[in-house]
């Protein structure tokens, strides 16, 4: 394979505290501080001029859909919305069909991810069996089938004896949990946020105390049983200040939030329009800027998509049946540069900073830099370009996007998987 | 000003004016409710379908009624008989509907919102007949009719409703039309069902039974039903008759020209004594009548008709 050499970028690596126009050279699919005389010769070059190299981009809560719900998302497409979205790793649900509570299911989505995936797709595991919430699943097999986390994701594990077995089990295998944070008892029939917007539509409104209730609670059990607990999709105000106090006595809990809660409010849901259905749901601008607080403290840890694909004619309903989830890995870099560089005045640094090297800390992954000797995962993105998003012509088996036909700017370029280009700007190279 | 809306999805988005048109074309209709001959050719060789995948017997015999007024065909579909009891989605049910060539459909959802995504799938008027919680036009539309009728113009004048607000269209689309018909308007009952958000609705949120109800002019009760009590949101129907169930006494704190109204079924001696139902200042079974002269003002209306040539005085 033949060597690259990405030329006059501004290179990003926040692991290396990088931030200046240079080159970035690949051989034999790692970094490399640089290539000899002979080697730039026969080097690929792609021209970074005006645009910023950082390390691939890394997302620790995806939906692909397989096995069981493929005609909403594959491994294969997933991974093409991935490598289209500049993210070169990426960690998916186990809500699958069946859910991914056993290590054949385990085994069967990593045999495709080696079949299908353009990039490093991740498996997790379920916390209970089939995510039900009654027995443990069997976690310790889990974890030596190749498990990076467990996770009940959509189905939080509503007994506290149960999640504390867990925590307590988990931690055997210094495995993390991650935890969406809803108290179902609070949010039966509920669909959007509880507020002033819910009120006046007539639905059911899910409050932000469902989602502080386990977040505290999670900070407990975490504290007793030493377990990392990652809260996942934080939205509520609340939620962000229990998290900071844990955090300041050093709870090992970490949280992630999401570009579409950065970005969009529960006023988006004037029109009962289902793309803005999303669990949990969008909430108010006060808790926007309390979740931007906390990325900005530290608080909260990363950015995370919960890329969560249906097809139209399954969110095509009316809004109380329509289910959860949004697209979100096309359109997760420019949102979030939108909001946090361009309206919050994060450095850009910061921002690449919370959707690699964090993300890859988070759960031990060899991922998110540009050091020497690791792996040539880079994404090379444009920050101004505009440009519209459209996403039937996008490369998810689904188009549920709030994103679809808006304008957005910064765009991906180039992705490359340990040092293959997987994606140029256009085309995804299948496998 | 000529009428223009195909479709009444929420009173929220109409205008004063727009009120006063309905309001002024249901007056003309509503003597042709007394007459022997009651019925006009306004919407001879329309079909108008009543789609009520919600149960309901009086907005569905008012609709029905009102349509068969209008010389309209009228065909109606319930839960149960319609395909989505076999997992149709509302998409091709209303698509096999305008299929049909119907003229107008008239829906009953549980899901807010479903009449709006209905019109926005259809090319046909649709009439929401009340969808979950959001919104009842209809219902507001009588109610506000009854009360003008009694009362007069709206401005100023104290209106309270009593009762689970929180689940109630009934409620939604009483406080949007009479907001803007300029009323004053206070929405009482316990605190788990009247929560505060309904104050960036424009109305007053109170607790407490006698300010509320002091020198009120119209008094709105809702249903109060027993599935509540089950999710906790009060603890017994004898607690919620005991603290905000209007009985004589409290009735004697309204203006002595006030009047009771209820949007029905009633409960008699949970949310309303017997006595004050059927009493002197009920206008419980007006409001029932107004509700067929209303609903053929909005048939008529949505089906493109225009105000003027149905005048008051005709």
């Amino acid at each position: 394979m033949p060597s690259l050499w990405i030329k006059n970028a501004r290179v990003i690596d926040p692991a290396n505290k990088r931030d200046r126009v240079g080159d970035v050279f690949v051989q034999n699919e790692k970094i490399v501080a640089s290539l000899s005389a002979a080697d730039k010769k026969k080097a690929k070059v792609i021209d970074g001029t005006g645009l910023v190299a950082c390390p691939g981009l890394v997302d620790i809560h995806v939906h692909f859909r397989e096995p069981g719900q493929t005609h909403k998302e594959t491994i294969a497409t997933g991974s093409h919305c991935a490598a289209a979205g500049g993210f070169t790793t990426v960690v998916c649900m186990p809500n699958t069909s069946p859910p991914a509570s056993n290590t054949g299911t385990i085994q069967y989505i990593k045999d495709v991810i080696e079949r299908d995936a353009v990039v490093k797709v991740l498996p997790t595991g379920c916390i209970t069996v089939d995510m039900k919430g009654e027995t443990l699943a069997p976690i310790g097999s889990l974890a030596r089938a190749g498990v990076v986390a467990i996770t009940d994701d959509g189905d939080c594990v509503q007994s506290n004896e149960l999640m504390r077995r867990a925590c307590e089990y988990a931690k055997m295998f210094d495995l993390p949990l991650m935890d969406h944070c809803q108290d179902h008892s609070m949010t039966v029939g509920a669909v959007m946020n509880e507020g002033v917007v819910s009120t006046r539509l007539g639905l059911r409104g899910w409050p932000n105390a469902a989602e502080d209730l386990i977040v505290a609670r999670n900070a407990i059990l975490s504290t007793y049983s030493g377990a990392h607990i990652h809260l996942q999709h934080i939205s509520s105000k609340n939620a962000v200040e229990l998290i900071r106090r844990a955090k300041a006595r050093g709870v090992k809990i970490t949280a992630e939030a999401t570009p579409h809660h950065l970005a969009l409010t529960d006023e988006c849901i004037e029109g009962y329009d289902p793309k803005f259905k999303m669990n949990p749901p969008l909430r108010t601008a006060e808790d926007q800027q309390a979740i931007i607080g906390g990325l900005r403290d530290g608080t909260i840890d990363i950015i995370a998509t919960d890329h969560a694909p249906h097809t139209d004619y399954e969110k095509d309903q009316e809004f109380d049946y329509a289910p959860n989830g949004i697209l979100g890995l096309e359109t997760a870099l420019p949102v979030t540069l939108g909001v946090l560089q361009r309206q919050n005045k994060f450095r850009l640094a910061k921002v690449i900073d919370l959707m690699t090297r964090k993300p890859a800390e988070l759960l031990g992954l060899p991922a998110g830099t540009l050091s020497a000797g690791a792996a040539a995962d880079i994404c090379l993105f444009d920050p101004q370009e505009k440009w519209t998003y459209d996403a039937k012509a996008g490369f998810s088996k689904s188009a549920n996007s709030p994103w679809d036909g808006e304008e957005l700017q910064g765009r991906v370029k180039t992705t490359i998987v340990n040092g293959k280009v997987v994606f140029d700007g256009k085309k995804v190279r299948k496998r | 000003m000529p009428w223009n809306r195909r479709h009444l999805i929420t009173l929220e988005e109409l205008s004063r004016a727009e009120l006063d048109q309905i309001h002024s074309t249901a007056t003309g209709f509503k003597k042709i409710l007394t007459r022997s001959v009651k019925k006009v050719p306004a919407l001879r060789g329309k079909t108008i379908v009543n789609l009520f995948l919600e149960p309901s017997t009086r907005t569905r015999m008012a609709f029905d009624m009102a349509a068969k007024r209008l010389s309209a065909d009228v065909i109606s579909l319930d839960a149960k008989s319609s395909s989505t009891t076999k997992g149709e989605s509302l998409r091709d049910t209303a698509q096999n509907i305008a299929a049909l060539q119907a003229d107008m459909i008239v829906i009953r959802h549980s899901a807010p919102g479903a009449p709006l995504y209905l019109s926005r799938l259809l090319n046909i008027p649709v009439i929401n007949a009340g969808d979950g919680a959001h919104e009842h036009p209809t219902q507001g539309l009588l109610d506000t009719f009854t009360m003008r009728e009694r009362l007069g113009e709206l401005d100023g004048r104290r209106v309270v409703i009593l009762g689970d607000i929180l689940f109630s269209r009934v409620a939604r689309s009483n406080i949007q039309a009479l907001r803007t018909l300029g009323a004053d308007v206070t929405v009482v009952g316990p605190s788990t069902l009247v929560p505060p958000y309904f104050e960036a609705l424009g109305v007053r949120v109170s607790h407490d039974l006698r300010s509320a109800l002091a020198d009120a002019e119209v008094v709105m009760l809702l249903r109060i039903q027993h599935e509540r009590q089950n999710s906790g949101m009060f603890p017994s129907i004898g607690e919620y008759t005991s603290m905000f169930g209007l009985n004589q006494e409290r009735a004697s704190w309204l203006h002595p020209d006030a009047i009771i109204m209820h949007p029905g079924p009633i409960n008699r001696g949970v949310e309303i004594d017997s006595e004050l139902a059927d009493g002197d200042r009920s206008v419980i079974l007006e409001q029932v009548t107004n509700g067929i002269a209303v609903r053929m003002a909005v048939l008529y209306l949505c089906a493109g008709g225009q105000p003027e040539y149905v005048t008051p005085t005709a």
